[in-house]
């Protein structure tokens, strides 16, 4: 029965990768960049065998730790482990209880970041290749290490099995995720500085996490490889104990979820009346508006492309080196004009085969792409002006103000019409609606990715002229450069977006059909 | 240039092929005006497909669609108009309430906003769906989300109505309600066709029937003519084939 669960693992698993060229390939690439992660870790680990034993114990400890902490959590916040095999579907099965967790843990282990982590846990005991008896103690412990980080992965998520039931709580979820994104650049910004400053106080910090239970499994060998026994000993009993619970809550919990199926949430969301309907003009155009910024509340997947803007000036800041000086400040305008600019040029994707409604009532392919662009703008336009002028406020260099405005609303006037052009040609491997905002669909990376690298360096392109402007009013302090950038970058702009808004409504009017069949295939 | 003398749908010579396997193969349908047609065929006969092709959703590989006199792919915005469609297995805008989501079918098939509300709060009690107005659609059961996209395709009062499965898990008073709506559309001079694989409810509400399979219109007429007074189901089997007669595998017979 195990090795049929497992056997069923990588069926779909193949089955998955076989039905695209392009998912082959973003499959290799992803094996690729995980196996360039691997061969830099086994390599420093080696290295470390060559350290102090201290040292070693110190980068493995929380190495360690860090390794089962992430496994644990991640999966929960996201949803995003393998669900391959999804206890749910099997649940119609006569499986033993036992049975299940077995093949679970086996597959988890055989999945990728499985193989990749259980490499990386031998490496860790190879480290200690110079004490035979420290390195044969580390081969049991990282096995252990590894099953926790595998049990965990599993185990918060069966645990919170009915909780995650119902879409409230899984929006719910990527909300609280997002609020942790944010939180990460407060976190790099004075953690950086924090760890520098402690940096001395690291081994301090490894001892106290190896008497924790993530830790505990991986300073034992060190322990061993430098005589103390007795602390080995207490780590080991911690690391086996942490293993047993995770084990038994995840046991706990799948019984738990299997007994009470998935139920659809009770609870709902209402709105009375129109909406935003009502206050949008009663046009197609206003309604292809009304539509599209009510999902930019609603749906996780909008709100998804907007975590990165908070972040931006402080990235500028540190990719600056982050000093005295805080003119790199001042681009922070165009580059969020660049973020929002291009977030909807995966709309028709996201639309999924939902689509079919525009097709159906013949909406003009125009009314359609003006409409796309009126919702974004009607928050972009006032988010860019704030930010352009803000910083400008903040770096105190005011002459910039036109020449700046002028290049933030010609990337933003570009950047719509790029997108609109876009969205309504190529359809993208996005999640489908409902799904979780970062699940990414095998293959649906890669070309992404291609087409990114296509559509920025032609904004940057059609932007050219203001951007040039801009230089020289920099350069020179002649302000008159800036209010010609301020022209021409909001002049051309709405020029290319006119033509755009045409071209886009051109293309979905003549090839919408093309476009559903696509949308059906990427269902 | 819309007559209702002309059939609602002329169909001929119709052809789509997906890859190798041909999906219609060069089927004829005349649907007349005012009728109210069942189309009925297996699995995968092309059923999905053909109104895919006539409603302007799929373009045809060959073959030519009218709908009351208007070449349907060379005329798109004024076919679409006339017709209202629920389109079997795609999704719907489903963050949207179901009165937003009325609403912006109504809007997009350029409506007035004060006349689509108001057909759409009609809609919505004619569907039982009162109470799940300001519900969002995702949150709707099976049933109630086809409801929902009848009323969507129901709302710019069109034409020809094009149903692809619409009883499906809709539970049996909501489909008699939507049965007297069909009725009573059809009695005032509107065509419908649904597709179903209820023969007992295409024989009792339809007055015309064409069965499908292999992408072919392989019987069609009254419902009186293709049941030849046998029931339809029976003679629908005897068309399609496939039947097989047996009690099923001996493993499976407790005594």
């Amino acid at each position: 029965m195990v090795a049929t669960l497992v056997r069923l693992r990588f069926l779909l698993l193949f089955n998955t990768i076989k039905s695209s060229p392009w998912q082959i390939v973003a499959t290799i690439a992803g094996g690729l960049y995980g196996l360039g992660i691997l061969m830099v870790v086994v390599t420093a680990l080696i290295g470390l065998s060559f350290a102090p034993p201290e040292l070693a114990r110190t980068a493995i400890v929380l190495g360690g730790a860090a390794l089962i902490l992430g496994w644990t959590i991640l999966p929960a916040l996201t949803a995003g482990i393998d669900q391959t095999v999804d206890p749910a579907r099997l649940v119609a099965f006569p499986i033993p209880l036992d049975t299940l967790l077995v093949s679970l843990t086996v597959s988890g282990v055989l999945g990728v970041p499985g193989i990749v982590t259980s490499i990386a846990a031998l490496a860790a005991a190879a480290t200690w290749w110079q004490y035979p008896l420290a390195a044969l103690v580390a081969v049991v412990c990282s096995a252990i290490g590894v099953l926790t980080a595998v049990v965990g992965s599993r185990m918060l998520i069966a645990l919170g099995s009915r909780l995650n039931a119902g879409r409230r709580s899984r929006e719910a979820r990527s909300a609280a995720l997002i609020v942790a994104l944010l939180l990460i650049a407060p976190i790099v910004m004075f953690g950086g500085q924090f760890i520098r400053q402690l940096s001395a106080d690291l081994p301090r910090i490894a001892d106290i996490v190896a008497f924790t239970p993530v830790g505990a499994i991986w300073a034992v060998p060190a322990d061993v490889a430098t005589g103390d026994f007795g602390r080995a000993g207490i780590e080991f009993l911690i690391g086996l104990a942490t293993f047993g619970v995770f084990l038994a809550l995840w046991r706990f919990g799948l019984a738990r979820a299997l007994e009470t199926p998935e139920r659809s949430s009770s609870i709902s969301t209402s709105t009375r009346g129109l909406g935003l309907f009502g206050v949008f003009p009663g046009s197609a155009t206003g309604a292809v508006a009304a539509r599209a910024l009510t999902y930019w509340v609603r749906d996780p997947r909008y709100a998804q492309s907007l975590i990165s803007i908070p972040v931006i000036p402080i990235v500028i800041l540190f990719i600056a080196g982050a000093g005295e000086n805080l003119a790199p400040l001042n681009i922070v305008g165009p580059v969020v004009a660049l973020l929002l600019a291009l977030s909807i040029y995966t709309d028709v994707s996201y639309d999924n085969t939902a689509y079919a409604l525009h097709l159906q009532t013949g909406v003009s392919g125009r009314a359609d792409r003006l409409g796309r662009v009126i919702a974004l703008a009607t928050f972009a336009v006032p988010v860019c002006l704030v930010a352009t002028v803000a910083t400008v406020w903040v770096v105190d260099t005011w002459y910039l103000l036109p020449a700046l405005l002028g290049v933030t609303g010609g990337v933003l006037l570009t950047g719509f019409a790029i997108s609109s052009v876009i969205s309504g040609a190529v359809i993208f491997g996005v999640p489908a609606p409902g799904e979780s905002p970062f699940k990414s669909k095998p293959g649906g990376g890669f070309s992404l990715m291609v087409s990114m690298l296509v559509t920025w360096t032609a904004l940057i392109i059609l932007v050219l002229p203001s951007l040039a402007l801009a230089l020289m009013t920099w350069a020179t302090g002649n302000m008159a450069y800036g209010w010609a950038g301020l022209l021409v970058g909001l002049g051309l702009g709405s020029v290319l977006l006119v033509i755009a808004v045409r071209v886009g409504g051109n293309v979905l009017d003549r090839r919408g059909p093309e476009l559903l069949v696509q949308l059906q295939q990427q269902k | 240039m819309t007559t209702t003398d002309s059939p609602a749908f002329e169909i001929r010579g119709l052809t789509k092929r997906f890859d190798e396997k041909v999906a219609v193969d060069n089927l004829d349908l005349t649907v007349p005006s005012g009728s109210f047609y069942g189309l009925v065929g297996p699995n995968g006969a092309g059923k999905t497909t053909t109104l895919s092709m006539a409603t302007g959703l799929l373009r045809p590989d060959s073959g030519q669609i009218s709908i009351h006199g208007v070449d349907v792919w060379t005329n798109l915005i004024a076919a679409k108009s006339i017709i209202g469609n629920l389109s079997d297995g795609v999704r719907l805008f489903d963050r949207l309430t179901g009165l937003q989501l009325i609403t912006y079918a109504g809007l997009l098939s350029g409506m007035d906003r004060d006349v689509v509300v108001e057909r759409a709060g009609e809609l919505l009690t004619l569907l039982d769906l009162e109470g799940a107005g300001s519900t969002l659609v995702i949150d709707y059961s099976a049933g109630m989300s086809k409801k929902i996209a009848l009323a969507c395709a129901l709302v710019h009062a069109p034409l020809v109505l094009v149903l692809d499965e619409p009883f499906e898990s809709v539970d049996p008073v909501s489909a008699a309600n939507i049965r007297d709506i069909l009725e009573g559309f059809v009695g005032s001079g509107g065509t419908v066709i649904v597709s179903s694989h209820a023969m007992d409810l295409v024989q009792r509400m339809c007055d015309h029937v064409a069965v499908i399979a292999n992408g072919r219109v392989v019987a069609s007429g009254t419902i009186e003519e293709v049941r030849a007074g046998s029931t339809l189901e029976d003679r629908f089997v005897e068309l399609v084939g496939g039947r097989r007669h047996g009690e099923g595998p001996a493993w499976l017979r407790r005594s």
